[in-house]
């Protein structure tokens, strides 16, 4: 047996000796365990799994162990992923911190940084939000105004974000704030973590279509900053940014059914349109519409796994990471779609009696799912890209 | 399941690419159209190809075959479809040979394999009847006389079929019209008595024939009744096959339509920075890349001999079929009137699109297939 196998074996006994049978499915809004200060367990179930995927670092599998980190290489991390997968296993830990600012953190930070916030992020005890939208600038962030002035021992921060997933449950949010509004517009943002407790912070909610508000505005009323927060150099905050953008699509574009509806799509054309004498699902058009998204959804399943393999072999062109953002949002959004067209008026219920829970997440996850394909870079702006930069088209 | 190709395939396909584009590029294909070549086919480009080993490329080395796998014959055949190259390597090694190799004797084996690999011999087989594929549809009968078996009847779309040395002939040897019992194959000669072959002169400019069965002899290949069970994993690696070389047409198409966008200006500008033509361009990139996965596993499918044959063989066929249509549709729009000159060989790729996209089943009859195999 290989490295590699012995590897999985070892996973696959620790997983089944130390998953409890209750974190074997997926978890609800409600189940699911998040950082922070003040971090609260659904469970008592949840809090041991996440204090033992904790102790081994494996809620950051693949950051170094002296960040707190599992320290595995890529084939390992992709080895307990799919051995987690397998066994059903829930993420230990959500958080931002995670999926976005670590792994920008590990490539700009400097070493005072990484020790001060890393092994927080590995052992979820801070949660962190992202300050990078405002009013004015979405898909073109560039232009972004909320402002950071340079007061020698401290920056003075004041204006707005919007969108901010969460602000109101975060500790910390990492922004990127105007340093020089008299250059391009790239080159005056700079890079600032924030704490949420600093005077003059505060976040209100925003209620979305899926009746759930969990974003906010962000407002920032002569914040004052220490120096040390500054992540890599002053107005050169764009290239971090970017990085952890790259984080931030990669995510999205491998993020399931949002809600957590255990029905699947072939399950609710089963259940709800009904079979004929054939065992065919009963409406001819529902069913083409189901076995056109199934394939899709294998497809994107199958470009998945070979951009791993190019990426283990060092063949292929490399392009596949460049068009996930666009093609796992839309398929997801092309999911949800399907599973309430599959389960007609059941899947819009909103709340009350003659609803199982299914039915309503699935109402909330197809509504949820819309803003996949807006948030971190919408479609059309990932459209933009692949044009550019894989394609080579002219601007 | 691998999803990338090893570097033995990847240097079988390298040279694949090579020597089709000097010997075999889509002006090859002109001018066998414009010559009205009967056969539809050179037949020294196809010694040439069986001297590189591709005639026996799936084969058993015990038939002189290298047995180098589908995926790697699935490397030169998508090479080929980028080049719209006509040569029976389609019928007689994916659809003739598979027949023999799954269903024959090893006599049959031996007496048509070795001389398939060596190029001497080319074969087909024989399925539809009317204008849409559906292979249960099988109505052309087949009785026993003494050791052998009369065939009446008629097939339609045969690919090579005037030409083929042996034909591999779906009949009816029981059942009704629609069910997939009671299929049986047989083997009958090209010049056989009362076998009157018809050449269809297609838009796609490649060879395909009506054969009119008259009481022919034939013999039987596999068990009687049973051909459904050879037959159906036959049509799997040409339906597999063929979406290969549909994505081969398909990237080739793209590529020359992206450099396009970079070449022509309009407005004083080129037309690529025009964002209506930049979002369909990337998104068909897209498309591009998916069905590459799943081609790709559909071989890994074939020659890992998996259960789930049919249902990659059907997804593949319909993934591919929807996006030759696409990116042959755009690619004639986005080059403007050029597009639609005979000039320009993007015209050639689109009629081929078509007429691939027919062949063994269009996307309505996978999608049908893969949601039955799949339990919906
Ligand atoms: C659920 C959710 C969570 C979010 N969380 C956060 C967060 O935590 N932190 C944060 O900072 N931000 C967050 N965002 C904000 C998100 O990044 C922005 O919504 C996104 O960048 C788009 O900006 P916008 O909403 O201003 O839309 P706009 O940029 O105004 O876009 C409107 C439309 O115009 C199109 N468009 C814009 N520019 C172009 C172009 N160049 N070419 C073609 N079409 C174009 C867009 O595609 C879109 O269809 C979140 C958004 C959502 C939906």
């Amino acid at each position: 047996m290989d490295a590699l196998e012995t590897f999985r074996q070892e996973v696959r006994e620790w997983l089944e000796a130390n998953c409890p049978e209750s974190q074997r499915k997926p978890a609800s809004r409600e189940e699911q365990v998040w950082a922070g200060r003040n971090q609260t367990f659904p469970s008592a179930d949840a809090k041991l799994w996440f204090e033992r995927m904790r102790d081994k670092g494996w809620t950051v599998p693949d950051w170094p162990k002296e960040y707190g980190g599992g320290g595995l290489n890529d084939a390992e991390a992709k080895i307990l992923k799919d051995e987690m997968k397998r066994l059903g296993c829930r993420t230990p830990l959500l958080d931002i911190g995670i999926w976005m600012l670590g792994p920008a953190l590990l490539e700009y930070g400097n070493e005072a940084q990484k020790q001060e916030h890393i092994p927080k992020i590995a052992r979820g005890e801070i949660r962190w939000c992202q300050g990078y939208s405002e009013p004015g600038a979405g898909s073109d962030l560039a232009s972004l105004q909320c402002k950071a002035e340079d007061k020698g021992d401290h920056f003075l921060v004041n204006g707005t974000k919007i969108w901010t997933t969460n602000a109101d449950k975060s500790d910390w949010i990492f922004c990127l704030v105007r340093t020089d509004p008299n250059v391009k517009k790239q080159e005056g943002i700079s890079f600032l973590l924030i704490d949420m407790e600093s005077e003059g912070v505060s976040a209100s909610p925003i209620e979305l279509i899926s009746g759930e508000s969990e974003f906010c505005q962000t407002f920032f009323d002569n914040v004052k900053v220490p120096k040390e927060n500054l992540v890599g150099e002053l107005n050169k905050g764009w290239s971090v940014a970017k990085a952890l953008l790259k984080h931030e699509r990669k995510l999205m574009s491998e993020q399931e059914t949002p809600a957590g509806t255990q029905i699947t799509p072939v399950q609710a054309a089963l259940d709800y349109v009904g079979t004929d004498a054939n065992g065919k699902v009963a409406n001819a058009a529902l069913r083409d519409q189901l076995v056109r998204h199934e394939m899709k959804y294998r497809a994107l399943g199958l470009t998945h796994f070979r951009s791993f393999e190019e990426k283990m072999s060092g063949a292929g062109e490399g392009n596949i990471p460049m068009i996930m953002k666009y093609v796992g949002t839309e398929c997801t959004k092309e999911r949800e779609e399907t599973l309430i067209a599959m389960l007609g008026t059941q899947g819009l219920g909103w709340e009350g009696e003659g609803f199982n829970q299914d039915e309503t997440l699935a109402t909330r996850g197809w509504l949820f799912s819309k803003a996949l394909s807006i948030a971190g870079g919408s479609s059309e702006v990932q459209l933009n890209i692949i044009a550019k930069r894989v394609l080579g088209l002219p601007d | 399941m691998p999803l990338v190709l090893n570097e033995e395939q990847r240097l079988l396909k390298d040279t694949a690419k090579e020597f089709l584009g000097s010997s075999a590029p889509v002006e090859a294909l002109r001018k066998l159209r414009d010559e009205k070549n009967e056969i539809g086919y050179d037949k020294a480009l196809w010694q040439q190809m069986a001297e590189l080993g591709w005639a026996g490329i799936v084969l058993p080395e015990d038939y002189d075959g290298l047995d180098f796998g589908f995926m790697g014959l699935g490397a030169i055949i998508e090479e080929s479809g980028r080049t719209l190259t006509a040569s029976p390597l389609f019928s007689t090694v994916v659809l003739g040979a598979s027949a023999i190799l799954l269903g024959g004797s090893d006599e049959q084996k031996q007496s048509l394999l070795p001389s398939v690999a060596s190029g001497e011999k080319t074969l087909t087989l024989a399925v539809d009847e009317y204008a849409h594929h559906n292979p249960a549809a099988i109505a052309l009968s087949a009785k026993a006389q003494g050791e052998n078996f009369v065939l009446t009847g008629k097939k339609v779309c045969v690919v090579d079929g005037h030409t083929a040395d042996h034909i591999v002939v779906a009949a009816r040897t029981s059942g009704t019209t629609g069910s997939t019992d009671g299929i049986s194959l047989f083997i009958v000669d090209g010049d056989a008595e009362g076998l009157t072959r018809t050449r269809r002169w297609m838009a796609d400019s490649r060879a395909v024939a009506e054969l009119n069965f008259d009481k022919v002899s034939g013999q039987l290949l596999g068990e009687l009744d049973k051909g459904w069970d050879i037959l159906d994993p036959v049509l799997d690696r040409g339906r597999i096959c063929l979406a290969a070389e549909m994505l081969g047409g398909t990237q080739e198409i793209f590529k020359r339509t992206v450099d396009y966008l970079k070449e022509r200006e309009q407005f004083g500008v080129k037309i690529g920075s025009f964002q209506a033509l930049k979002h369909r361009a990337a998104h068909m990139f897209t498309e591009i890349e998916l069905a590459k996965s799943v081609v790709l596993d559909a071989f890994t499918a074939i020659d890992e001999g998996r259960a789930d044959l049919g249902q990659m063989a059907s997804f593949a066929k319909a993934t591919v079929n929807d996006l030759y249509y696409l990116v042959s549709n755009e690619a004639v729009q986005m080059h403007g009137g050029i597009g639609v000159t005979d000039e320009l060989e993007i015209g050639f790729f689109l009629k081929r699109s078509r007429m691939a996209i027919q062949l063994l089943g269009d996307s309505g009859f996978h999608r049908d297939r893969y949601a039955s195999l799949s339990g919906y």
